[in-house]
């Protein structure tokens, strides 16, 4: 009885006790989903446009963070350094496009996922080659990107709001809202659900293949390098920060791997119940659940959506 | 080209080969450095595998090796990962190392009952099981100058003595951040027996290796449990993100405590708001020794080092060095009880067994005053010397305590039931029939 207590009742107690506690919590939660929902929108851009899923997308936010700071420390001014890491990105799409994706057409989807496993490899590499495999500080107040924190009385105790963390909701929200608007009412957006749907079909209506690849590269670059600041502002660039991108793994089992609103969905629900279940569930194990429960998460919401919330349903003859 | 002619060059290589080997085995030393200088634990590895490298390499340069031996130093990437340390073991074993050095708890695990097999010393400096202290059982691992536990026991008697004895520790509660592997659970036993002794409540935070620079879900129940002191056993980036998580929350930085691994990046991090965090250290930090000048001398500024010249003298720089000066002790102690030039694995092993590093000796090596005199003997195989504790002022670390000496007793006891428990359930674990030549 006691440990249905402490499972059933305990927690939802504590809520009640300590409300400013459950609002930080939630905080904290959606700050983290904001920032998993950009990572997996990088894999679904990529996913939509060539059903490959790009194992690459985390080392690319390191990669990407990490031009950004490496170009600022060789004595680049901030705003230029960052135009240049976008530009960086695009000679990556332009490079992955013609030396991994274009020799592989109408290879099975395995090859090409297993292309970006290689791919992985060797931005790991070249990225301890060129930067080192010291952890670097992210310039926050040289791109003008706010700090501090405000500390908010209320239900009988404080939540503390960082504003770095404001500011990561708001241009992630933005970002998310700016790519979701550019692929569904663009023409660059349409030729890419053409794609998605069928490649043989685009290429029939004079949809350019190539092209359209190295604009969901470039566009998954340029997520990459907003998560890459916004992650290594909060903890530091260093390459470990490509591990917190498989975090996007459960949002996008969630959300479903071709869905626009289903990563930031996804992003959202996950960020919230992994921090909500590690600070009131966690303890009754000792701790450190955060790991695994995106994925139970992820798993119970497959039970009964088995295309994940906003995915398509595929029908498939016999 | 025929398969005659295939053949015989593959013979003439290998005859080859076989003439060289012991032609270069017969000049040199060789000492294989297992390193990190890629992946998330890279922030720590690399200061410390610079440190390793340079100071060796300094002794090659400056005096033509240890003894008129030149050393053969190789470096083997194992990117803090214990499969691919055991690889790297595996890799350089057949090369008759002298030692290894695993920098890796999880590493050194696998590797304490492969050491008396194929007669390799084991150097786990301040770090691996604590119980291979004990010489009589382990003989080929040496942990000096301190263990996780002896670690942890600093600390609590620190914190104890600050709240004006151990006995106001009672109902207090301590946090304790780990990283949640073998490494970080090392000190648990020890901290939980403490709890009992002096009763006050541990509170535990593990922090997982994916989500190290992820811990605001740690910093949450951490407000939560409000503990009166935290105590981090961290490692590479998840140092950093600790003490910037903990300035963000809000934490009192002069009651976060650390075991000696976060270099100066680490507490950098934190920006002005890391002011008081705390750390136990037991060498010195700069450059202001001649050992040191030494290295810049003749590595650094020949080119010879990967280290940028301003890392020179930080932290983890000088401990990689601390760990190379008992490499070498370990060398010049076996040429002196050998009378060999060329020593093996089996004779640095008695080598480190009689590393006597007393304020003379320490001032013949050129490192006077950058730590504590220090003794190893047969069953001794850590010394559990004395640490002291430094705090971040902003800018650099600064001695704020004495040396504080490990609380034994405790310590001890615990130790002894946990070499001995080792042994229990290693069914044929040998009892130890290695040469002694330093009982005391």
């Amino acid at each position: 009885m006691d440990i249905l207590y402490k499972i059933f009742i305990e927690p939802f107690v504590f809520m009640g006790e300590a409300p400013d506690l459950l609002i930080q919590t939630l905080w904290e939660g959606l700050v983290s989903g904001v920032l998993y929902a950009l990572i997996a929108l990088g894999f679904v851009l990529i996913f939509k446009a060539s059903g490959v899923f790009n194992f690459a997308q985390g080392i690319m936010v390191v990669f990407a963070a990490l031009t950004l700071v490496g170009l600022y420390e060789a004595g680049v001014p901030a705003f230029l350094a960052l135009i240049l890491a976008v530009l960086i990105m695009l000679v990556l799409a332009v490079v992955v496009e013609r030396v991994v994706l274009r020799p592989l057409v109408n290879q099975p989807d395995i090859i090409l996922f297993m292309a970006t496993f290689g791919l992985t490899y060797f931005l790991i590499g070249f990225g301890e080659l060129i930067f080192g495999g010291n952890p670097k500080e992210m310039i926050t107040s040289e791109l003008y990107l706010p700090r501090g924190t405000t500390e908010v009385e209320m239900l009988g105790g404080f939540v503390r709001f960082q504003h770095l963390d404001i500011a990561a909701t708001v241009i992630a929200s933005i970002m998310i809202g700016l790519l979701a608007v550019f692929f569904s009412k663009t023409r660059i957006g349409r030729a890419l659900r053409a794609v998605a749907d069928s490649h043989k079909a685009a290429l029939s209506v004079g949809i350019s293949l190539n092209q359209i690849w190295v604009i969901v590269w470039f566009a998954a670059g340029i997520v990459a390098l907003v998560a890459g600041i916004m992650w290594g502002a909060r903890a530091g660039v260093s390459f470990s920060l490509q591990i917190i991108a498989l975090k996007a793994l459960p949002v996008l089992i969630l959300g479903g791997f071709t869905s626009i609103p289903g990563a930031i969905i996804g992003g959202l629900i996950i960020g919230v119940g992994e921090k909500l279940g590690e600070f009131y569930w966690g303890p009754l194990v000792g701790g450190g659940i955060e790991t695994w429960l995106a994925y139970v998460i992820a798993l119970l919401f497959l039970l009964y959506r088995p295309q994940g919330l906003f995915g398509e349903k595929i029908i498939e003859r016999i | 080209m025929s398969f005659r002619k295939i053949g015989l060059g593959l013979v003439a290589a290998t005859l080859f080969a076989g003439t060289a080997l012991p032609a270069f085995a017969q000049d040199s030393v060789y000492v294989p450095l297992f390193t990190y200088r890629t992946g998330p634990f890279a922030g720590s590895g690399i200061p410390i595998a610079d440190g390793m490298h340079d100071y060796l390499q300094m002794l090659n340069e400056r005096d033509g090796g240890i003894g008129g031996v030149k050393l053969v130093l190789e470096e083997c990437e194992t990117g803090y990962d214990t499969k691919k340390g055991v690889e790297c073991y595996e890799s350089v074993k057949g090369k008759n190392p002298v030692i290894v050095n695993p920098w890796s708890t999880g590493i050194t695990l696998p590797l304490i009952p492969r050491a008396s097999v194929d007669k390799i010393p084991i150097l786990s400096m301040a770090y691996g099981l604590s119980a291979s202290a004990r010489g009589d059982i382990f003989p080929w691992v040496f942990n000096p100058p301190a263990t996780y536990w002896d670690g942890m026991s600093m600390i609590i008697k620190y914190i104890g003595e600050k709240e004006g004895g151990l006995e106001k520790l009672k109902g207090k509660k301590i946090g304790f951040l780990h990283l949640d592997a073998a490494f970080g659970k090392e000190p648990i036993p020890l901290l939980q027996e403490l709890a009992k002794q002096y009763g006050f409540e541990v509170a535990l935070y593990p922090v997982a290796a994916q989500d190290m620079q992820n811990q605001s879900s740690q910093w949450l129940s951490v407000r939560r449990d409000r503990p009166d002191y935290m105590v981090m056993w961290g490692w590479g980036a998840m140092n950093g993100a600790a003490v910037k998580e903990a300035v963000r929350s809000g934490y009192p930085m002069d009651k976060f405590y650390s075991v000696w691994w976060p270099g100066e990046d680490d507490a950098r991090a934190g920006g002005a708001g890391a002011k008081g965090f705390k750390m136990l250290n037991w060498h010195a930090v700069g450059t202001d020794y001649p050992a040191l000048k030494d290295i810049q001398k003749h590595v650094v500024d020949k080119g010879l080092s990967k280290s940028p010249k301003d890392k020179v003298g930080e932290l983890l720089y000088n401990r990689g060095i601390y760990n190379s000066l008992l490499i070498a002790e370990g060398i010049a102690q076996a040429q002196k009880l050998t009378g060999k030039k060329v020593v093996t694995g089996e004779d640095v092993r008695r080598g480190m067994e009689n590393i006597k590093l007393d304020p003379a000796r320490l001032k013949e090596l050129g490192l006077e005053g950058f730590t504590d005199p220090m003794t190893l003997t047969c069953t001794d195989h850590n010394s559990h010397s004395a640490a002291f504790m430094q705090e971040w002022d902003g800018s650099k670390w600064v001695k704020i305590s004495e040396p504080i000496k490990p609380m034994t007793e405790q310590v001890r006891a615990q130790l002894d039931a946990a070499a001995k428990d080792y042994a229990d359930k290693n069914p044929g674990w040998p009892k130890r029939s290695e040469r002694c030549d330093n009982q005391s």
